[in-house]
């Protein structure tokens, strides 16, 4: 399988990851060290273990009943398995009054997730662009003052912003009932328009993107110019082609960011019928503390998408991270 | 746009050349595109950033309560109050509490399975995979997961422990007031190890081999690498590791709210619950917002004094 995609994604600038020991890497201790590897090996298995049963735990419990989860010793390997939790979660199949009366969760939460997590990535990344862009490669008047501005701001917590940004969604004009002074209704609270847009812009991915887009030679782009093609079809067709890479790296933060995202929805919204997973999730331990089965198979649900995303793009991830030290 | 750009471009030209108005005007004619590009990212930017912050600044001049219909001009009172107010002090020891013990224990954790897998070993991909899993999962599934480990009747932490006889009595963990804290900090220890073993992963791979063999013919054991070329080399690594976590971990949030809830008898309000209690409970906005400026004003001040002893060092 590694050699497969190996072929099928070549990155040229990722090192190709080392195994077996073939090679020597930068730092390594040697062969030599004969009992010492056997340290490290026993180290490390302990140290994965721990980190894993956890996990190995949650998947387990999520097929259990709550009967079971809450038998003692606990069981590792569900006796009885069964989906219920996975269905009452999601809402989904035949439930029994008793199922019913443990709470249910809603498969829209998920698809809420899904869209918002698909448009801010989405969106995002093309503004990012485009700034990062005229930015890196365009002159013009009031440049730097504009890029100077979004700098100064990456330092900010994003803390300081949610609060008036609470209050502006609130008052987004013509939108919610609101008028067209942005008054009488609740404007972009409770939508998807409030769960996405404030996230459409992200002043440290420009500046990414920027350093990236710098290392395109200007000879290409005038090139281009030469032969007739306007500044739209640059971009579309030769500057983000080019920077697929970078693109791709902040891409999958930006929805990992998105999809995990609890604060902001949190104070945003209040219509079970918007939540997002993380939030149903949430809400759903302080309103149901009890009903631990369903907890465990909404958290498995929550949790599958990102652990897929990883594995699949599990090199641009690691090398996005050594290039941005993003989570 | 026009208006927004011409001053700050004449503040910025002045030194070398008169500001020419007819000049500029012509230019941004002529470069129009570049603004439709920017159009969209900067309409949002200066909405939900630049208005936000600006907008922030004011409110923590007024008592802003939601329901109220008055927002009245009360001067520098939220300063005032914020400085005497007990439990936002309360809230910032248990922040530097959190930040204390989670940013080196994950550091160093980190930076020992780091070392580990930077050795010629087998399975190193699914090694690091595994240390990785917890840095993928959304922080709220791990709260919950672990709010479910460290229960005190049935919880897998507890279990083991009696079992093992390494405790005679079930734990309260997340309950007991000196324990709340520490056991958060385990949780994050356990969900942020991933991501420092692989920013030192990189910074690892980056050292030059040639220092390593220079160390051993000088007869440099393998501790006496680690300690005089790895450690020394790993630097910016570290302060790099340093400076994001200790940011990531002033905002500490999402796990309180759903393991503790800033209990027990506040034993782990950190400053973001406690901003979020005061906005979102109380509904006091410009209470809210002074104390986020708070929050901001020692982030400011913690990161740029570890930018100077870093460069002291050097």
């Amino acid at each position: 399988m590694a050699t497969i995609d190996e072929t099928q994604m070549p990155l040229p600038t990722v090192p190709k990851p080392q195994r077996r020991g073939r090679r020597r890497h930068p730092g390594a201790v040697k062969a030599e060290w004969g009992p010492g590897r056997w340290v490290t090996y026993i180290v490390l298995v302990a140290g994965a273990i721990v980190f894993i049963a956890p996990f190995v735990w949650l998947i387990s419990a999520s097929f259990q009943g709550l009967g079971e989860i809450f038998s003692q010793p606990p069981k590792w390997i569900p006796q009885h398995p069964t989906t219920a939790g996975y269905r009452q979660f999601l809402n989904l199949g035949h439930l029994t009054n008793a199922q019913r009366g443990q709470g249910t969760g809603d498969w829209r939460w998920f698809a809420n997730s899904a869209f918002v997590a698909f448009s801010v990535t989405f969106l995002q990344t093309f503004f990012n662009a485009m700034c990062a862009y005229v930015f890196a490669k365009r002159q013009f008047p009031g440049r730097n003052a504009i890029f100077m501005l979004f700098l100064a701001t990456m330092m900010v917590p994003g803390q300081v912003t949610l609060i008036p940004n609470y209050i502006i969604t609130k008052h987004i004009p013509l939108f919610g009932g609101n008028d067209i002074l942005g008054l009488g209704g609740h404007g972009w609270l409770d939508s998807y328009w409030g769960l996405i847009m404030p996230g459409t812009v992200s002043a440290f991915g420009i500046f990414l993107l920027r350093q990236y887009m710098q290392s395109i030679p200007d000879e290409l782009l005038d090139a281009a110019r030469v032969d007739g093609a306007n500044e739209f079809r640059i971009f579309a067709r030769i500057v983000l082609p080019l920077c697929m890479p970078a693109l791709a790296a902040t891409a999958i933060f930006t929805f990992q960011g998105a999809w995990e995202d609890f604060l902001w929805p949190l104070i945003i919204i209040s219509n079970p019928d918007r939540y997002t997973a993380p939030l149903g999730l949430a809400l759903f331990v302080v309103k149901n503390e009890t009903s631990w089965n369903l907890l465990f198979a909404g958290s498995v649900l929550s949790t599958l998408p990102m652990v897929l995303i990883f594995i699949i793009f599990q090199r641009k991830f690691i090398q996005g991270i050594a290039l941005t030290g993003i989570k | 746009m026009a208006t927004a750009t011409a001053p700050a471009s004449r503040r910025h030209g002045r030194p070398h050349k008169r500001f020419d108005v007819r000049k500029t005007l012509w230019r941004m004619r002529r470069e129009w595109s570049a603004y439709v590009f920017l159009a969209p990212g900067v309409i949002v930017f200066s909405v939900f950033t630049v208005f936000a912050l600006i907008f922030a600044f004011y409110l923590t001049f007024h008592e802003w309560n939601i329901l109220q219909p008055q927002k009245p001009f009360i001067g520098l009172q939220n300063y005032k109050d914020m400085i005497h107010d007990e439990h936002y002090r309360r809230s910032i020891i248990n922040t530097f509490y959190y930040t204390g013990g989670s940013v080196p224990l994950t550091m160093l954790f980190g930076l020992v399975v780091a070392l580990l897998l930077n050795q010629p070993i087998r399975l190193r991909g699914l090694f690091r995979t595994m240390y990785y899993l917890p840095v993928v999962t959304p922080f709220v599934v791990a709260a919950i997961l672990w709010k479910w480990l460290y229960n005190s009747s049935y919880g897998l932490f507890d279990y083991y422990l009696l079992k093992a006889h390494l405790i005679d009595q079930p734990l309260l963990w997340l309950a007991d007031k000196n324990l709340a804290m520490p056991s958060v900090i385990l949780m994050s220890v356990w969900s942020g190890v991933g991501f420092s073993m692989v920013v030192y992963l990189a910074g690892l791979q980056s050292i030059p081999e040639e220092l390593y063999e220079a160390a051993k013919v000088d007869g440099a054991g393998p501790f006496a690498r680690l300690r005089y070329v790895t450690i020394p080399m790993l630097r910016p690594t570290t302060l790099f590791l340093l400076v994001v976590g200790i940011i990531g971990s002033f905002q500490i949030f999402t796990q309180i709210y759903i393991m503790t809830n800033g209990g027990p008898a506040e034993r782990t309000t950190t400053m973001v619950f406690f901003i979020y209690q005061a906005a979102f409970k109380f509904y006091d906005m410009g209470y809210a917002s002074t104390l986020a400026f708070g929050l901001f004003a020692l982030l400011f001040v913690v990161t740029l004094l570890q930018l100077r002893l870093y460069r002291k060092g050097e």
